[in-house]
């Protein structure tokens, strides 16, 4: 192999390509054919997730019965019946996934560190985030209903005359968002508290901090964006809630859900157009908070926690 | 193993202009080099310095922003690491896990496509030069970090390549078995005569291995050289910096006389030989080694001597380190084959022909990061406090 | 309180048992066990149960539910559908996902956070959100209402989530191992067949498993999705119950119960290669 002129590139079969000076430039800036590994993943999210969600968008401005690209968008906030499936959202939500949070944080810093039974324990709250939401509202309408379980133990005790009203209404919805959604909040921050190097608190108490000292001014403050993540997660997963809403709440009242809104206009009055709408009005306050509190979290410390991970 | 050649015989490697930039920053700016069939070569510099950039864009790892790499005629710098025929050894080793080390040295002629015979003849022949017969069938888990790094050897010299690439492969072992290791490394190039690229920032390692030695800093070539070259005769007090002249006195050029300059500033005045064109009451960097600086008892010492008090003396085999500081807060470093007391005075004496003068580059050329040497100067404020205490 | 207040000023490795803050603790997690354990334990119950009105259990045992909800509603239909929906949302979420997880976990380049954005963003959003436009469009190219609109909806979730599980197994691949490969003469190829994939194969597995979980549990995608004859075991599950009446109870219990089982297996199967925390989320653990 003898070159013919030195400026071309002799590569006996060398890759036919863009001249070496371009593809230097483009090496240099990170751009190589290694990137087209990448091409199926972008094709697939951008055929599948965004471009439909711009089809959505788009068909919220053209509304079935016309008047205008906003319309529908008026429709929604000007009538109560779907106005207020956003604040029957979020009551339900921010509550649980609050108290999903903050039920976690003492019990997992309680359980921080290696015990016996560590891993059986995690293990057995995991198979309610597996069984998923339906079969949660399966059992729960056995469970907590008027003849179930719950009832007859409150009332063998004494505790009421009468069962109580925990299903087909706010309480059961509540219910089954905390039995999916605890398990996931304990074990997200278990796995961030393990993540804390332990010997800081120890340092800590070398210094004099009590219990209350160490855990506020040392744990609390590197657990923070990982609560703010944790609470996030939850966040979503609870405002998400459909099939749980529908089956052990009060579809056409109480527990009247913005999913279900949503799922009507499409698959009840195949208003699409509308459907899409209430989506994205759905995905707007879902982001709205979640950009809250991770504006919130950009505020925190945010290195390393000492420990590994 | 040495009557196959490798399949791309080749007279010159040439580096023309070859340079790396990473965003804003060269990482490596302009390095021209001709590297022979058969030499020794070693990049050599502080970490950073872009000998590591060099050896990836010679493996064809990291892409060239500039400038060409060729094999006598042809032009290789286009071509991806896997059809250059370079063997690399790599700082971790880089071994793969889940093979054995017969299956790691095996790798590369399999990619090859070569007869299963062959594979078998020339991996066995690999695995007895560098010595692991009884551990051929192990995971590179379950060996040492030295055994670990002869297979690293053996994966890359089994393909028998036009070049071999090394990556600070001894850095990771401790110090005894780097020697050894350094041995076994010279041994292999004495026996197969492999050219050989070789980076390190460890100056007696290269001064050890290498037929000659390329001293990179801030992305640019600073000297090309052998090793007695670059020893004796550094082209700038940065490479003296690195090859060993921990004393490095900030000072002013003198008159000239002869072969000789004058040196003076900060108390001291001393004879010393330019490296390069300095002009008197220019700025210059006078460096001189430790062992360079003579403890002396004579009652008339003659010229070139400095004054100073012992400071800190460490025992250090057949010889005592020890740090010790004129009266006008320069320190210096020094060998002495006896053990002085802390708080003596000493005399010292620099033969002239040690102690090299050399332009100070502040503020001309690529300036140095630092604004004054770095051991020098960079303490005296503290310990001028300590010496008053 | 003498002992109290000298574990308290020991050092601060609390025992888990004894003081009773632990006690209140270990109350809570118990009692949230006990009632999950009811939530499951009802539903079982009455599956096996003939009668069950009023009283602590039912009447009497029987099996006859779990034959009825065999029969009625075409569970073995329903499970082949199942098993075919989640095997090609499997494979194909880790060839998609493994590359593009490859790159994002290796490489900088100019978009990569945007990149990243949209790989992230099915994972923050309720699956109705993006869902309903997605089986619009689904309907629009006539995919939807077949088994091929019920794999490219599970899809949505399942490539982000092996891209987000593969990254922290990719990032412990030292690049100096690819690069070594590539010097002894492999091209891409042969380096992602012959050192990636044998290296990657317990995050694969993982990645793969945790898919499976969630595409089996996975119900509004397919919900939307779905038509008659491409329902998956909760998508019909969920039919059974919102048409109550219709079946037996007991009948949808047993169905439930049969779902249970089968989700149970996975967990155990996915115990054996994964942590439980990364069912929930990508986050390392310490080592037991």
């Amino acid at each position: 192999m003898t070159t013919v002129s030195p400026p071309a590139p002799t590569g006996t079969g060398s890759p036919p390509g863009p001249d070496p000076g371009l593809r230097h430039r483009l090496a240099e800036r990170g751009i190589d054919r290694q990137l087209l590994l990448l091409v199926p993943a972008i094709v697939f999210i951008v055929g599948l997730f965004v471009y439909p969600f711009l089809y959505g968008l788009g068909l919220s401005f053209q509304p079935r019965e016309g008047g205008g690209p906003f319309a529908d968008y008026e429709r929604f906030f000007t009538d109560p019946y779907q106005r207020d499936t956003i604040w029957k959202t979020l009551v339900l939500a921010v509550p649980a996934a609050l108290l999903n949070v903050l039920a976690s944080v003492p019990i997992a810093y309680r359980m921080r560190g290696r015990f016996r039974g560590k891993r059986l324990l995690t293990i057995l709250l995991v198979v309610p985030i597996t069984l998923g939401t339906v079969l949660t509202a399966e059992g729960l309408l056995n469970y907590l209903g008027p003849a179930g379980w719950f009832n007859r133990l409150l009332q063998s005790a004494g505790l009421v005359d009468e069962p109580i009203q925990l299903i087909g209404n706010y309480w059961g919805v509540f219910f089954s968002l905390v039995i999916t959604g605890f398990p996931f909040a304990f074990l997200l921050i278990l796995s961030y508290l393990s993540g804390i190097d332990p010997s800081l608190e120890r340092a800590a108490a070398t210094l004099g901090a009590r219990w209350w000292d160490r855990f506020r001014h040392i744990t609390l403050p590197l657990l923070a964006p990982g609560l703010a993540t944790t609470f996030c997660l939850t966040f979503v997963l609870a405002f998400s809630v459909f099939p749980s809403a529908i089956l052990v709440g009060n579809p056409a009242g109480e527990t009247r859900v913005i999913s279900i809104a949503a799922y009507q206009a499409a698959y009840e009055q195949y208003d699409y157009p509308f459907a899409s709408t209430i989506a994205m009005i759905m995905a707007a306050v879902e982001l709205a908070v979640i950009a809250l509190v991770l504006l919130w979290r950009s505020r925190l410390y945010k290195g390393s926690t000492g420990g590994k991970g | 193993m040495t009557e196959r050649h490798g399949r791309r015989e080749f007279g010159t490697l040439r580096l023309a202009g070859v340079g790396r930039r990473f965003g804003r920053h060269d990482a490596l700016a302009d390095l021209d080099l001709e590297i022979h069939r058969g030499e020794f070569i070693a990049l050599l510099g502080p970490s950073g310095c872009g000998k590591s950039t060099a050896l990836n864009c010679l493996a064809g790892l990291l892409p060239l922003t500039s400038g060409s790499i060729r094999l006598d005629d042809e032009r290789i710098d286009v071509l991806p690491p896997e059809r250059r025929g370079f063997g690399m050894v790599f700082q971790n080793y880089a071994l793969f896990p889940h093979m054995s080390v017969r299956r790691n040295i095996a790798f590369g002629l399999r990619m090859r496509r070569m007869s299963k015979a062959e594979v078998r003849r020339r991996t066995e022949e690999a695995i007895r030069l560098v010595r692991l017969e009884e551990h051929a069938d192990k995971l590179p888990g379950q060996l040492s970090g030295g055994q670990q790094q002869r297979v690293a050897i053996a994966r890359a010299v089994v393909l028998e390549p036009s070049l071999v690439l090394m990556d600070e492969p001894l850095s990771n072992l401790d110090a005894k078995l780097r020697l050894e290791m350094r041995t076994e490394i010279r041994r292999l190039h004495q026996t197969l005569g492999l050219t050989t690229v070789y980076v390190t920032h460890d100056q007696e390692e290269a001064l050890s291995l290498a037929d000659r030695l390329v001293v990179l800093r801030d992305g640019r070539v600073q000297q090309v050289g052998t090793p007695e070259d670059l020893h004796t005769r550094p082209a700038n007090w940065h490479v003296a910096d690195f090859m060993g002249y921990r004393n490095l006195l900030r000072l002013t050029a003198g008159e000239r006389t002869g072969g000789a300059i004058r040196v003076e500033g900060r108390g001291l005045r001393l004879e010393a030989t330019p490296v390069g064109d300095i002009r008197s009451g220019q700025p210059v960097v006078a460096g001189v080694r430790p062992e360079d600086l003579v403890i002396t008892d004579s009652a008339d010492p003659g010229g070139n001597v400095v004054r100073a008090t012992v400071d800190v003396v460490e025992y250090q085999g057949r010889e005592h380190a020890v740090e010790a500081w004129t009266d006008d807060g320069v320190r210096l470093h020094i060998r002495s084959g006896r053990r002085p007391a802390s708080g003596d005075e000493v005399t010292l004496r620099v033969d002239r022909a040690r102690l090299l003068a050399f332009p100070d580059d502040l503020g001309s050329g690529p300036a140095p990061a630092e604004p004054e040497p770095p051991e020098g100067a960079r303490q005296v404020a503290v310990a001028g406090r300590g010496l008053s205490a | 309180m003498t002992t109290f207040g000298l574990a308290r000023s020991g050092p601060p490795r609390r025992r888990i048992v004894g003081t009773p803050a632990a006690w209140l603790v270990w109350g809570a997690v118990i009692f949230f066990l006990l009632n999950v354990l009811g939530v499951v334990g009802s539903v079982v119950v009455n599956s096996f149960g003939t009668h069950w009105f009023g009283g602590w259990l039912p009447d009497g045992v029987t099996g006859r539910w779990y034959a009825e909800a065999w029969q009625d509603f075409g569970l073995l239909e329903l499970i082949i559908v199942t098993v075919e929906v989640c095997a090609a949302v499997v494979a194909l979420s880790l060839v998609i996902g493994v590359p593009a997880a490859y790159v994002l976990a290796r490489r900088d380049f100019p978009g990569k956070k945007l990149v990243y954005l949209a790989f992230l963003l099915p994972i923050l959003m309720p699956p109705i959100t993006y869902g309903i436009p997605l089986a619009t469009v689904l309907y629009k190219f006539g995919f939807a209402g077949n088994l091929s609109g019920v794999i490219l909806a599970n899809l949505v979730p399942a490539v982000p989530f092996v891209i987000l599980t593969m990254t922290p197994f990719i990032e412990q691949i030292d690049p100096a191992i690819e690069r070594a490969a590539r010097m002894c003469g492999a091209g891409l190829r042969e380096v992602f067949l012959r050192i990636l994939t044998p290296l990657l194969i317990p995050g694969i597995l993982a990645a793969g498993i945790l898919v499976l979980v969630r595409t089996v549990g996975m119900f509004e995608l397919t919900f939307l999705t779905a038509g008659p004859d491409s329902q998956t075991l909760i998508v019909a599950l969920f039919y059974s119950m919102s048409a109550a009446g219709i079946r037996a109870q007991q009948s949808v219990d047993a169905m439930a119960v049969i779902y249970t089982g089968m989700m149970l297996v996975l967990l155990v199967i996915a115990l054996r290669f994964v942590n439980p925390t990364q069912l929930v989320a990508r986050v390392k653990e310490e080592p037991e």
